[in-house]
């Protein structure tokens, strides 16, 4: 029964139904709220014995065991004491709230919000496991940044809940760092393992930025110096949400996160410096500004920090009393702050101001609530018989004792009694500016005791100030004990929770501090005229905002640099790094780039072939810009490719390439049609000079590399295929064989890459409108016969003599160059020159087909032949053949995979036809405009 | 022969066929469309199931032996990738149903070809036959892409066309030079002769991987061959944009393939290849990413760019080259893949809702069922920013916990801390811009039909629950990720399996 | 004859990038096209260069060329075939779409 995962859950789950309870009333919502965590405190109960008898239940569940990720909660001391706080105040955060909140704000929402960061802050106090402790953090984060920016339409608000997000977000992200080393440290990320492995952490190289890494997360988290300035911001958030995140919770985490490692990670100078160091500024500078701040909750906002820094101190000085001090600090500043932000709510809530200039004489109209906020002030200032003189007593005692056995020691009393000093003129100053110091100033509504349930949640914080101030013995000694048990991971020393400890160091930095205070206070005038005049500006959140802004605008200049929407650009790049990377594969290699392998010689009539292709190559780069012209030259190139294809023994090729040629000439033609006929001159000359010298070296780069292979004896799997064509695939035409059978499957891809790309052209084109040119480059108006008879009549002609050499060219396929493709594109070819000269028109109505359905069934027998073959329980496309003797025809081969030819022939008639048929349609549909205009004239 | 291997390859291809002909009604197209991919997820997971216990199946093609004729084998990486993908493929094919595939041609026939094709590369065994099924599921891609029209669609589909006929075109010269120098195609087969290359010959090998490395790179994404992706991704409709988040990823996983197969640490004179590029190509465009990702003036450029970071994460797992990396990287990739297609599906339901905003990124009126929107948004960026709890964090942490193991761990460690900082930041601003500085319109907006809002959000909230699945049941996927990354550093077995029917451990 | 070949595949490619990387749409199509002819070129020459060898199994023959190219050649210039002929209608639609034929879809006057 794994009670304290339960625990953790349960204000997860409870948020969903408080949510939807809001719909129907506010009050159900409330209680749905404070029953889920009457609920939550109800789980941890039956364990709570164990950590006074000094045990710590530890409860897991595998999650991600080969990483070291377990679900393992851990329950002792210090997870009670932050429990109690984390759902006692929570509880009385939750009763305050209902009455906080106007009817306008949706109160499910709040809860729902509360209860999630609730859970994730039980989650962090929980923690056997360091990473799922890092989960938590975040979710703090996260639920925080929803909770301070619950009133978004406000600026404020949505800033101080985006800085808080960001600066305690980078913390979580460094934490996660330093808990990887750790782990990585120890081997472990359990805290059980942790905690014993203290002088080997220690000892560790990685010490040092493990230690900076996690206490990043530390700081950032409790709001230490230099990131102390998110906490004020986060003031925007409603003030139930402050009581409780930034007085008892969230911002402690930090500091329970020092109490939880405090045995593995204390006790180096780093540790003493840098904790202490920073917990010394922060307290100095917390106490100093939060005088000078006018609004209410700012005031409390930079005490808060202050007192975590003296926190932060109390570890840093590191003694196992400080600890106990630290610990017992953590408890009485949780009680008087949160009443205190209560306080100031109320203020706030029946003045409708929080300024202190205005709200001024209060206690005539509310003395009451002036009781209640003078009694918990006094704690916060460290007045006798109330709990925070306790804690600062025993604070002043640790730092005068570590000043003992330091260089220039005498500074820290002295710094820290400053800090008490200020600490009590700002606490008279909550008092004195609020409750008297005059009359108020026109504040929006006139100010009343609140409702009797709104005190309520003060009265019991309240009277825990002032019980556990003095009786502390009586009180908090034993949870103290315990909780110092679990930080120490051994017995706390000996320490003397009394009233009186007579005349010591101590004692006399308090009454400094007290008396300070109020001269302080007195003389605060012209301090303030001081502050307003000096001080303004000191602030390190302009820091934070200088380096987002230049984070944000670095980065716009960085990327709009590199993506510039530019095709040419992009191509550029692409093609460079490919070259680089190329040669990066030639470079250190000694081997020479010619090979050993025997050459051809070169003959008259393939060097007459070759100067003739680069010629028209040159012709077709130089004269680009005319763009017939240029797609002519292009033309000439692929017939030379042919050439070249017969001259090196590859028939089939041949023909495929002049087929391919031909058509793609064609649609080029068409397309041209549309286009303009010239490309105007556009890139720079630098512009050009680039684009050439990529060219070049791509060139060299492809020309060198063809020479080292070529010059390079081999051996391939080409011999199987030689000995296996006829045998084996039943056909002599070995390149063929391989097409349809050997390697069919790369051909059932290829045709459905046609069969695709007809269909996305007819996509493209469909519902496309495209008007050409009435005329040509040299602007003479176009002939306006568009299909010459004599044209027309050949082509009828010749339609028959087509299919039957097509016909012929596929059967022959398998045994000599041909096949299905080469077939398939000689048909459509013929269709084209139907449609080129008789017009779409008159070709539709006598090829009456649908190309679309032609590419179905070509795709459908390749498919059918493919499976047939696992009917008969072969792999799919295993071919069969078989020769049959036909009466007329003589012996004839039929072999299985002819059948998957006759669907690449279909397929790439109907892809070919659809593309041009579609595109032979965009003529007409814009020829009819044209039409008009002629016969208009 | 085990019929399993090639079944998720011919069923959506067959699908296609079907749709092709029966050319009925729209109804029965999605009709069948829908049973495709239910079927194609059950095969998927029967693969699956099938090499769970590490054997690796081979499937000869026409029966001819490897390395002759080509061969689909089935590791658990490419079942890894099928499980992925038919995983993805549902949701975004169910947001298609809401009128994507009506506004053009032969959606369902490129929505099951595009299937058709990545199924089939991650399955093949064949270097040039990987080299065909990238042309398929680019060709289905470029129609996807382009499905619908508007101006800057076209746009990006040229620039996006283009940019893909170049790397095919360097494709073949690097499968070509192999051969050339190999004289073989069969990848098992190319292992082998890689590794056994004389001095001579090594270098045009050296090449050769190398361009092929480019290629997969620009399918990836990675830094400097990313700059296609912003513009295609930002301007493909809501659903072919959230397909594509596999897309980058076939790239990774070609990546993967040649790095632990052809090229690993006991090929020879080309071992450790793509070693010195891998890794920082991988950080750089992480960083990369990210900044994109908070300089981005519109929404879905922004998760365009988080997509390119993702990339760089992915890839950084991948490059750290061990066990432990490439298992966090396998984790990462489902994760990765559905947070960024959940965010493209509520990108695309927010630019609906803002008219004229659109998705750019200025305050604009309070959009309807701005509630719902933003919660399933916050949820869709914790993911995708990496934050806890989700599985974007484990991934993100195993990967970390591997990079300390790797020299470069410092540096490692600040770019994936500092990258998910900037991710988180540019996500929070979005949000904040989107959902709470939003101004009320003066008429108040019209409360939407809940059942209409549900189907419509269906998809995007389906696609955080299986992010959410990841993330409790990281424990066994874990492991399984830890099998397939031993298997693929153990190249001997897939190359036995190839070129020794039955020599499976 | 290798040395030409090599020359040959080294200007188309050259020619293809240079007009890749023009601002049009027509001339980008042109170069796409000679990319594809180099890279088919290549990989043909891949079965190293053999003349007057006959190109089907007969019997009695000195030898043949690697039909293995030649099977993979087909097989690209049929998919470059499919990809200019979506290339050339695409430029088409952003020529419809865009009003211009420029890449980027600016008017540069």
């Amino acid at each position: 029964m794994d009670l304290l995962l339960i625990a953790t859950l349960t204000p997860f789950l409870g948020a969903v139904p408080t949510a939807a309870l809001a719909r129907s009333s506010r009050t159900q919502a409330a209680w749905a709220a404070g029953f889920t965590v009457l609920l939550t405190l109800g789980c941890l109960l039956p364990l709570v014995g164990a950590p006074f008898a000094g045990e710590t239940i530890i409860q897991r569940l595998r999650w991600l065991p080969s990483a070291g990720l377990d679900l393992a909660f851990r329950f002792d001391g210090l997870s009670l004491l932050f429990a109690l706080l984390i759902l006692g105040i929570g509880l009385l955060i939750v009763l305050y709230a209902s009455y906080y909140l106007s009817e306008r704000d949706p109160l499910g929402r709040f809860y729902a919000y509360l209860l999630l960061f609730m859970g994730s802050m039980l989650g962090i106090v929980l923690s056997e496991n360091l990473i799922q402790l890092l989960i938590f953090w975040e979710l703090t984060s996260l639920s925080s940044f929803l909770l301070v920016s619950y009133w978004y339409p406000r600026e404020e608000a949505r800033n101080g809940a985006r800085m808080a997000l960001t600066v305690t977000g980078a913390g979580g992200l460094a934490l996660l760092g330093g808990f990887l080393l750790l782990g990585h440290i120890v081997g472990s990320y359990d805290l059980s393992v942790i905690l014993k492995a203290g002088d080997a952490i220690r000892a560790h190289a990685l010490y040092q930025p493990m230690l900076v890494l996690v206490l990043l997360g530390v700081f950032t988290k409790s709001a230490q110096f230099p990131f102390h300035f998110w906490l004020p911001n986060a003031m925007a958030a409603p003030t139930p949400a402050s009581a409780y995140l930034h007085s008892a919770t969230m911002v402690k985490a930090g500091l329970f996160l020092l109490a939880r490692l405090f045995p593995a990670l204390s006790g180096t100078d780093e540790w003493s410096w840098l904790v202490g160091g920073a917990g010394l500024v922060t307290l100095l500078l917390g106490a100093f500004f939060a005088l000078f701040q006018h609004d209410l909750k700012g005031l409390l906002a930079y005490s808060t920090i202050s007192h975590l820094g003296l926190i932060a101190l109390l570890f840093g000085i590191g003694t196992p009393l400080a600890a106990v001090a630290g610990v017992f600090h953590i408890i009485n500043h949780a009680t008087f702050k949160a009443s205190l932000f209560m306080a100031a709510g109320i203020i706030d809530h029946e003045t409708g101001s929080r300024d202190m200039r205005k709200i001024n004489g209060l206690w005539k109209d509310m003395p009451y609530t002036g009781v209640l906020a003078m009694v918990a002030s006094a704690a916060m200032a460290g007045v006798p018989l109330l709990n925070g003189f306790l804690s600062k007593e025993m604070f002043f005692a640790e730092a005068f004792g570590a000043a003992t056995h330091l260089r220039l020691g005498w500074l820290l009393p002295a710094a820290v009694t400053l800090a008490g000093i200020f600490a009590v003129a700002y606490s008279l100053r909550f008092i004195h500016d609020v409750f008297f110091n005059g009359d108020p100033i026109d504040l929006p509504r006139t100010p009343h005791e609140p409702p009797r349930w709104m005190k309520v949640p003060m009265e019991i914080l309240v009277l825990l100030c002032l019980v556990v101030g003095i009786l502390p013995a009586q009180t908090v000694a034993p949870l103290l004990t315990a909780a110092s048990t679990a930080v120490l991971q051994q017995p706390p020393p000996a320490y003397d929770l009394a009233l009186w400890h007579g005349l010591n160091p101590a004692l006399a930095m308090s009454v400094i501090a007290l008396i300070g205070g109020g001269l302080i206070y007195g003389g605060r005038k012209s301090l303030f005229a001081f502050h307003d005049r000096h001080l303004q500006g000191l602030d390190a959140e302009r820091v934070y905002n200088a380096w987002l802004d230049g984070l944000f605008a670095a980065s716009g200049v960085l990327t709009r640099s590199l993506d510039t929407g530019s095709l040419q650009r992009l191509l550029a790049v692409v093609i460079a790094a490919a070259l680089v990377l190329g040669m990066a594969g030639f470079l250190g290699s000694p081997t020479p780039l010619t090979g050993s392998r025997p050459l051809l010689p070169v003959d008259g009539v393939s060097l007459v072939a070759t100067l003739g292709l680069l010629a028209a190559l040159a012709g077709a780069v130089i004269l680009h810009r005319q763009r017939l012209v240029a797609l002519i030259l292009i033309g000439a190139v692929g017939l030379v490719m042919a050439l070249i294809f017969i001259k090196f023994s590859a028939p089939d090729l041949a023909l495929t390439q002049l087929t391919v040629e031909m058509v793609t000439v064609v649609l080029l033609l068409l397309a041209l049609y549309f286009l303009p006929q010239q490309s105007p001159v556009e890139s720079t000359p630098t512009q050009r000079s680039t684009h050439l010298a990529l060219a070049i070296a791509g060139g060299i780069g492809t020309a060198l590399l063809t020479w080292a292979v070529l010059t390079r004896p081999y051996d391939s799997i080409a011999g199987y295929f030689l000995a296996n064509s006829v045998p084996g695939g039943g056909g002599t035409n070995v390149v063929n064989v391989i097409l349809v059978d050997f390697r069919g499957y790369d051909t059932l891809g290829e045709i459905t890459v046609l069969a695709l790309a007809a269909l996305g052209i007819y996509a493209l084109l469909d519902r496309l409108r495209l008007y050409g040119p009435t005329q040509d480059a040299k602007g003479q108006p176009w002939d306006a016969d568009v299909h010459p008879v004599i044209m027309g009549t050949l082509a009828r002609l010749l339609l028959p003599l087509a299919l039957l050499v097509s016909a012929f060219i596929f059967l022959r396929g398998h045994n000599l160059p041909g096949g299905g493709f080469i077939a398939g594109l000689l048909t459509a070819a013929a269709l084209i020159v139907q449609y080129l000269a008789n017009g779409i028109a008159w070709s539709q109505e006598r090829l009456p087909w649908n190309a679309q359905r032609f590419i179905g069934i070509g795709l459908l027998a390749a498919a059918v032949t493919g499976l047939a073959s696992l009917v008969v329980g072969y792999p799919f496309l295993t071919s069969a053949f078989t020769h049959w003797h036909w009466p007329v025809v003589g012996d004839f081969e039929l072999a299985s995979a002819m059948a998957f030819d006759l669907g690449v022939y279909l397929v790439v008639v109907g892809a070919t036809l659809l593309i041009l048929i579609r595109l032979g349609l965009l003529h007409r549909s814009e020829r009819r405009p044209v039409r008009a205009r002629s016969s208009g004239v | 022969m085990n019929h399993w291997v090639i079944a998720p390859v011919l069923w959506p291809w067959l699908a296609g066929i079907l749709l092709l002909l029966g050319r009925g009604s729209l109804a029965w197209q999605r009709g069948v469309s829908i049973a495709a991919v239910a079927g194609q997820l059950g095969l998927a997971l029967v693969l699956a199931a099938e090499v769970s216990g590490g054997s690796i199946l081979v499937y000869t093609l026409g029966n001819w032996s490897a390395p002759f004729g080509i061969v689909l084998v089935a590791d658990r990486l490419a079942a890894w990738m099928l499980v992925v993908t038919a995983l993805l493929a549902p949701f975004a094919l169910l947001y298609a149903l809401r009128g994507d595939d009506a506004a053009g041609a032969h959606f369902h026939i490129l929505f099951q070809l595009q299937l058709f094709g990545l199924n089939g590369a991650f399955l093949t065994g064949d270097l040039f036959n990987l080299f065909v099924f990238f042309e398929i599921l680019l060709m289905a891609s470029y129609g996807l892409l382009l499905h619908g029209s508007g101006r800057k669609r076209t746009r990006a589909g040229l620039h996006f066309v283009t940019i893909n006929l170049i790397g095919s075109t360097l494709f073949l010269f690097a499968a070509g030079t192999l051969y050339g120098v190999l004289g073989t195609l069969n990848l098992a087969d190319l292992a082998l002769k890689v590794a056994a290359a004389p001095p001579e010959n090594a270098p045009l090998v050296r090449v050769a991987g190398l361009l092929l490395f480019s290629v997969f790179a620009l399918k990836a994404a990675l830094l400097p061959f990313y700059l296609w992706l912003p513009d295609a991704y930002a301007n493909a409709s809501g659903s072919v944009a959230a397909l594509f988040a596999i897309m980058t990823k076939v790239g990774a996983y070609s990546i993967l393939r040649i790095d632990t197969l052809l090229f690993g640490p006991n090929a020879g004179l080309a071992a450790e290849l793509l070693e010195p590029w891998l890794l920082p190509m991988a950080m750089a465009t992480l960083l990369i990413g990210v900044v994109g990702a908070l300089a981005s003036l519109r929404l879905r450029q922004q998760v365009a760019y988080l997509v390119v970071a993702s990339v760089g994460s992915l890839l950084i797992a991948f490059g750290l080259g061990s066990v432990s990396g490439i298992a966090a990287g396998l984790y990462y990739l489902p994760h990765t893949t559905f947070a960024a297609a959940a965010l493209f599906l509520l990108a695309d339901s927010i630019t609906r809702r803002r008219s004229d905003q659109a998705d750019r990124l200025d305050p604009g009126p309070t959009m309807a069922s701005a509630g719902v929107l933003g919660g399933l948004f916050f949820i869709a960026a914790v993911a995708v920013a990496g934050l806890p709890p989700l599985s974007g964090f484990l991934g993100k942490f195993l990967t970390l916990r591997a990079a300390l193991a790797h020299p470069w761990w410092p540096w490692l460690m600040a770019i994936i801390l500092s990258g998910g900082l900037i991710s988180l930041i540019a996500l929070a601003r979005t949000g904040s811009l989107l959902f709470y500085r939003a101004v009320p319109p003066e008429n108040p907006v019209t409360p939407e039909a809940p059942s209409a809002l549900a189907r419509e959000l269906a998809p995007s909230l389906g696609l955080l629950l299986l992010v959410a699945g990841l993330t409790v049941a990281a424990g066994p996927l874990a492991q399984g990720t830890q099998a397939a990354a031993s298997q693929l550093l153990q190249p001997q077995y897939y190359i036995q399996a190839v070129l020794k029917p039955g020599g499976t451990p | 004859m290798e040395v030409l070949l090599a020359l040959i595949v080294g200007a188309l490619t050259t020619g293809g990038i240079y007009l890749a990387l023009r601002a049009r749409t027509f001339p980008l199509v042109l170069g796409l096209t000679l990319l594809s002819y180099a890279v088919n070129l290549f990989l043909f020459a891949m079965g190293r260069l053999t003349v007057g060898q006959p190109p089907v199994i007969v019997s009695g023959a000195p030898g043949y060329a690697d039909p293995v190219p030649q099977a993979l050649v087909l097989t690209a210039i049929v998919i470059s075939f499919a990809m200019t002929a979506f290339v050339i209608v695409l430029a088409l639609k952003a020529r419809a779409e865009m009003g211009n034929d420029h890449v980027d879809g600016l008017h540069r006057p």
